[in-house]
């Protein structure tokens, strides 16, 4: 209630300083896990491990805290993730707010019912299969398709109701990056700047950090149409970053960048990452590992597992198995001694090119087992190439949290 | 008003930086020349001014017009900008004015490339210049006309030829909603207020009053009414597909 009151009486749209204020403040009070249920899984609160600092678009001060974390693992499945927010009484200070957003092409149901909180300082990572609604939902956030159900706030301004307001804290990157190919960037990002409101000498600036933050400078004067897809994704991503706003909405980022140019933009990413709330979506697994705080795995319109990449990680069987590399002719002694040590549920092995054999001990629920395997193949002197704990493989996770589902649907048709 | 500016200008700048704009410039000059010379036999006409180059203007627009309106949004939404456009914090009538003021500029600047003719007329003889302004502005204003209802189509459809195709029919039946041959079919048996409320719709009848030299306000209420009313329906109808 009060942050609505403080919106009417602030009156000026694209200042979302004050409503920030007031909520953080109130937040400070109720903050905690009081109105859980007992046996709901717990999350992380902000899903980010760092202390989280405040800062207010008026005063510029930091109202610093610690957030309390909890790891969770497993992670949380769709069923329980609605309990526990439900359950949450808490004021949320998020900048980015989607609830029960859905959206149905005719008879297909592209979104259905996502439910998100995004603060800052987190760079959350949009994973699913194609067809799974990550653009779809994108496309809602920064008010270019209407919901067919559910709304979007962003820094507390509704995209249906306050429309440009909350679009002047969004910077968006659409999927494939579009430009208006007859341009040339340098005339593209004036453009961009003087539709966000700049001009004169301010549009210059931005649009030159805006360039050089993305290496723009020897095509600035090249038609659009005539660049690499290198060049025309860094002229969406600059397009995107222009104004420094504090969202970012970017529809798979890196895609069809080499791999140097992938490293240079998730660099910039990281880099913008501290106060901003940012949402990529991405197919690529590695990305997530490399940028995301946050990974979000949605198929069929639903979210179906919210967490750190890390609680992803540990969902995977590969989490903690050892792995290694013998030659062919230890390989039968070494599955067999590794079966006596008690927390190994299982052993499978796999034929190398070169002739050796590759092991992999994988744990019993919780177990820890390099130390373990280690020792022992020193005490058994074995001629291990290759020795080590795997943190757990991020596609495996989501092709059974994906795949899982889809047979489930199957069945339910049945 | 200056988001209108600022879309404007890229707008009118892209039909230049494309042969879009060459292309319909000289289509229409050529095609101008063509009527006015040939079929409408400028020159034994024997008179100084330029009636007969008038006369042409609304069958010329009825194509040309629709060609420039049918990929106003359709080549946002092939190319994907429209998502880029909709984004930004513009207003969606903002945005729909300056697309289109820029598309009216544009054949505005063909209009004013006439100007060789009006010329010869004044080496000829000498016409009532006057009168010959009333034409141009009276041409401006129907190519308004017929680019707002083109405008307006073009954001139903995501497909160029419909678009096209659906303008032309519109903008056709608006042309000739006037021509004695239409009047003549629905007097037979509509009451005489209906007859006259559709001969009032008729692009021709509003031209030729002005053509004739006298700007009446009713004509200019007239086209810029019409301009607004398709200009909201292209609002309408953008929104409409944001809804999907
Ligand atoms: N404009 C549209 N009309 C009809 N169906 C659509 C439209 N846009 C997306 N869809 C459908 O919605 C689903 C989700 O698409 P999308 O959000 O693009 O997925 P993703 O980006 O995760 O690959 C797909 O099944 C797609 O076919
Ligand atoms: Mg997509």
């Amino acid at each position: 209630m009060r942050q609505k009151r403080q919106h009417k009486l602030d009156g000026k749209p694209g200042n979302g300083g004050d409503g920030q204020k007031a909520r953080v403040d109130d937040e400070t009070s109720t903050i905690g896990f009081e109105n859980m249920e007992p046996n709901a899984t717990l999350r992380p609160l902000c899903g980010s491990p760092r202390p989280i600092a405040w800062r207010t678009a008026r005063t510029g001060t930091a109202i610093g805290r610690n957030v309390r974390f909890v790891r969770i693992a497993p992670l949380l499945a769709e069923g329980e993730f609605s309990k526990a927010s439900n359950g949450r009484g808490r004021r949320d200070f998020s900048m980015i707010e989607i609830e029960g957003l859905t959206k149905t092409f005719g008879p297909i149901a592209a979104v259905a019912g996502v439910d998100l909180k995004v603060a800052r300082g987190e760079v959350l990572g949009f994973l699913g299969p194609n067809g799974a609604g990550k653009s779809t939902t994108m496309k809602m956030v920064t008010g270019y398709l209407s919901p067919t159900a559910g709304r979007v706030r962003i820094l507390g301004h509704d995209i249906e109701t306050d429309t440009l307001a909350a679009q002047r804290q969004i910077g968006y990157l659409p999927e494939g990056a579009p430009a208006y190919g007859d341009m040339t960037p340098r005339q593209f990002l004036s453009f961009i700047a003087e539709a966000r409101g700049f001009s004169g000498a301010t549009l210059k600036e931005k649009v030159a950090a805006a360039v050089e933050k993305t290496d723009l400078d020897p095509v600035l004067d090249q038609p659009i149409e005539t660049l690499s897809k290198g060049f025309k994704r860094r002229v969406g991503f600059a397009q995107a970053i222009l104004h420094d706003p504090p969202v970012l909405i970017m529809d798979e980022p890196t895609d069809g960048l080499d791999p140097n140019q992938k490293h240079a933009v998730r660099a910039l990413i990281k880099k913008m990452a501290a106060d901003k709330a940012i949402i990529i979506s991405t197919h690529l697994l590695e990305e997530v590992e490399a940028i995301c705080t946050r990974a979000v795995i949605i198929d069929r319109g639903r979210v179906v597992a919210d967490g750190t990449p890390a609680a992803l990680l540990a969902r995977s069987r590969h989490h903690n198995a050892v792995t290694l590399t013998v030659p062919a002719d230890q390989a039968a002694q070494v599955k067999s001694r590794l079966k006596t040590i008690s927390s190994i549920g299982s052993v499978e092995e796999a034929a190398r090119k070169d002739g050796s054999v590759q092991i992999t001990a994988f744990p019993k629920a919780g177990a820890l087992l390099i130390e373990d395997v280690s020792a022992l193949a020193k005490a058994e002197k074995w001629d291990a190439r290759e020795l080590y704990a795997e943190p757990g493989r991020l596609d495996e996770v989501f092709r059974a949290i994906t795949t899982h589902d889809t047979r489930r649907a199957a069945e339910d048709h049945a | 008003m200056k988001d209108v500016w600022t879309i404007f200008k890229r707008e009118f700048a892209a039909y230049f930086a494309t042969p879009l704009a060459y292309v319909f410039i000289v289509i229409f000059l050529f095609a101008m020349g063509a009527f006015t010379f040939y079929i409408g036999r400028f020159y034994d006409n024997g008179m100084a001014d330029l009636t007969v180059f008038f006369t042409y203007h609304p069958w010329l627009y009825l194509f040309l017009v629709p060609a420039i309106s049918m990929r106003l949004w359709a080549e946002e939404r092939r190319t994907g900008t429209m998502e880029l456009l909709l984004t930004l914090p513009v207003p969606l009538w903002a945005t729909v004015t300056g697309k289109y003021l820029a598309a009216w500029a544009m054949t505005g600047v063909a209009l004013v490339l006439t100007f060789p003719i009006w010329l010869t007329v004044n080496y000829l003889g000498s016409p009532d210049n006057g009168v010959i302004l009333a034409g141009y502005i009276g041409s401006f204003l129907m190519a308004g006309a017929y680019l707002a209802i083109g405008a307006c189509i073009s954001a139903a459809t995501n497909n160029q030829v419909i678009a096209f195709v659906v303008s032309v029919t519109v903008c056709f039946l608006f042309t000739i909603s006037g021509a004695p041959l239409v009047l003549d079919f629905f007097r037979a048996w509509a009451p005489q207020t209906l007859v006259t409320a559709i001969s009032s719709f008729s692009f021709l009848t509003h031209f030729a009053s002005i053509t004739n030299g006298v700007i009446d306000l009713r004509d200019l209420v007239f086209f810029f009414s019409l301009i607004a009313l398709f200009l909201g329906g292209n609002v309408v109808l953008v929104d409409l597909k944001r809804a999907g």
